[in-house]
C-alpha cells in the first residue's frame, strides 16, 4: 500500500487491524486463567525456581495458550461468523485474515514451546506442545463438531497449565499434577453446563452439537450432578497431597459442599421452574463455580505460603 | 507534487500496530536477555558453539598416555 490511502474510505479503516485484534486473536480472558493455575502449578512445587526463569515460564505457557486460542479462532471462522457471541472476533469481522490468525497461531506456538524448554526442561515444553496440538487439533478440529462432550474434550486442554507449572518447576508428572489437572477437568463441564441452561445460544445455527439441544436440558442437568459428584473426590484427594494443607483442606470441604448443593438443585428444578425465576439457580452456581476453582488454587498458594513461613 | 498531510484512521492504526510489534520485540530481546543472566547465575552449562572446545563432544583422554 502506498500513502495515496489516505484518500480511501472508512470502510477500508474498518478493515484495518489494531494491535489489540491481534491481542484479541489470543483470548486475554482465557489467558488470565492459565496464568493463575500455572503459576500456582509453578509456586506449590516443592523446588525452588529463580524468579526471572518462573516468570519466562509463565510468561511462554500464557503464550501457548494464546497461540491454540488464534488457532482456534482461524479454524473456527465459519462457526464464529454464524454466532452472535462471536461475530465480532477480529476474523468474522473481517479485521484479521484468517491466514494471518494462522500464522500468528503456528508462530507463537512454536516461540512459546521453545523458550519454555530452554527456559525450564524439555518435559514442559513437550506438554505444552500437547495442549496446543490438543485444543487445536483434537478439540477445534476434530471432536467440537462431531460429539456433545465436546465440552468434556475441550476442558483437558485448559486443565494442562498447573500441571506444565509444576513440571516446569519440578521436571516430572506426579500425583500432585494430576491432580491439579484433574480439578480443572472435571470442574469444566458442570460450569459450562450451568451456563449453557441459561444463557440463549445459537450453537444450533452453527451446527456445533450442545449438550442442551442433542440430549435436551433434563439430561443436562443430570450430567451437571454426576460431573460434580465425580469431581468432590478429585478436590478433596488433592487435599491430602504435599501442596495442600490445612487452608486447602477448609476451604475445599465447604466449597464442594456448596457445589454440590448447587448441582443437586439444579438436577431437581424443570424447565418451568427454572424459566419462572429466571434460571436464578443456573446463574448462582455458575456464577459459585468461578469462585470455586479460583479458591481452590487460592488455598494452595496459602498453604505454599504457610509451609514457606513454617507456619505448616 | 502535493504533501499528503491528512492522518487518516488507518494510519493511526497502523502505527499503533508498529509501536505494539515494536514494544513486543524489545520485551522479546529482554527476556532472553534476563533468561540468559539468570541461566549463568545459576551455573547452568554454557557450552558455545564456536572458538571453544566443546566438553560434551571432546573425547576422554584416557590415563596413562
Amino acid at each position: 500500500m502506498t500513502d495515496l490511502t489516505t484518500n480511501t474510505s472508512v470502510d477500508a479503516a474498518e478493515g484495518e487491524a489494531r494491535f489489540g485484534d491481534y491481542v484479541a486473536l489470543l483470548k486475554p480472558r482465557v489467558m488470565s486463567l492459565v496464568v493463575f493455575t500455572a503459576l500456582v502449578g509453578l509456586l506449590v512445587a516443592p523446588v525452588r525456581i529463580d524468579p526471572m526463569i518462573g516468570f519466562t515460564a509463565i510468561l511462554f505457557i500464557a503464550l501457548g495458550g494464546g497461540a491454540s486460542g488464534a488457532l482456534n479462532m482461524w479454524y473456527d471462522a465459519d462457526i464464529d461468523r454464524v454466532m452472535r457471541r462471536t461475530s465480532k472476533r477480529p476474523v468474522p469481522a473481517g479485521r484479521v485474515e484468517a491466514g494471518e490468525a494462522l500464522s500468528l497461531g503456528l508462530w507463537l506456538s512454536a516461540i512459546s514451546v521453545a523458550m519454555l524448554g530452554l527456559a525450564t526442561n524439555w518435559l514442559a515444553a513437550g506438554l505444552l506442545a500437547f495442549t496446543i496440538f490438543f485444543y487445536a487439533v483434537i478439540y477445534t478440529m476434530w471432536l467440537k463438531r462431531a460429539t456433545p462432550q465436546n465440552i468434556v474434550i475441550g476442558g483437558a486442554a485448559g486443565a494442562f497449565p498447573p500441571m506444565i507449572g509444576w513440571v516446569a518447576a519440578t521436571g516430572s508428572i506426579s500425583l500432585e499434577a494430576i491432580l491439579m489437572f484433574g480439578l480443572i477437568f472435571m470442574w469444566t463441564p458442570p460450569h459450562f453446563w450451568a451456563l449453557a441452561l441459561f444463557m440463549k445460544s445459537d450453537y444450533h445455527e452453527a451446527k456445533v452439537p450442545m449438550l442442551t439441544v442433542t440430549h435436551g436440558r433434563a439430561e443436562t442437568r443430570r450430567q451437571i450432578l454426576i460431573y460434580t459428584v465425580l469431581l468432590v473426590p478429585v478436590a478433596l484427594g488433592l487435599g491430602f497431597t504435599s501442596v495442600a494443607g490445612p487452608a486447602y483442606l477448609a476451604a475445599a470441604i465447604v466449597l464442594n459442599a456448596i457445589f454440590l448443593k448447587g448441582a443437586w438443585e439444579i438436577w431437581r428444578r424443570d424447565e418451568e421452574t427454572a424459566q419462572a425465576d429466571g434460571y436464578a439457580t443456573e446463574k448462582r452456581v455458575f456464577r459459585f463455580s468461578l469462585y470455586y476453582l479460583f479458591l481452590h488454587f487460592g488455598a494452595l498458594l496459602v498453604d505454599a505460603g504457610l509451609r514457606a513461613g513454617g507456619i505448616a | 507534487m502535493m504533501p499528503i498531510t491528512e492522518t487518516h484512521d488507518l494510519h493511526k492504526r497502523r502505527l499503533g500496530r508498529n509501536v505494539g510489534v515494536a514494544l513486543s520485540l524489545v520485551a522479546f530481546a529482554a527476556i532472553v536477555f534476563g533468561l540468559t543472566v539468570a541461566k549463568i547465575r545459576q551455573g547452568a552449562s554454557m557450552e558455545a558453539y564456536d572458538h571453544t572446545p566443546r566438553v560434551s563432544v571432546t573425547p576422554p583422554v584416557e590415563s596413562g598416555q
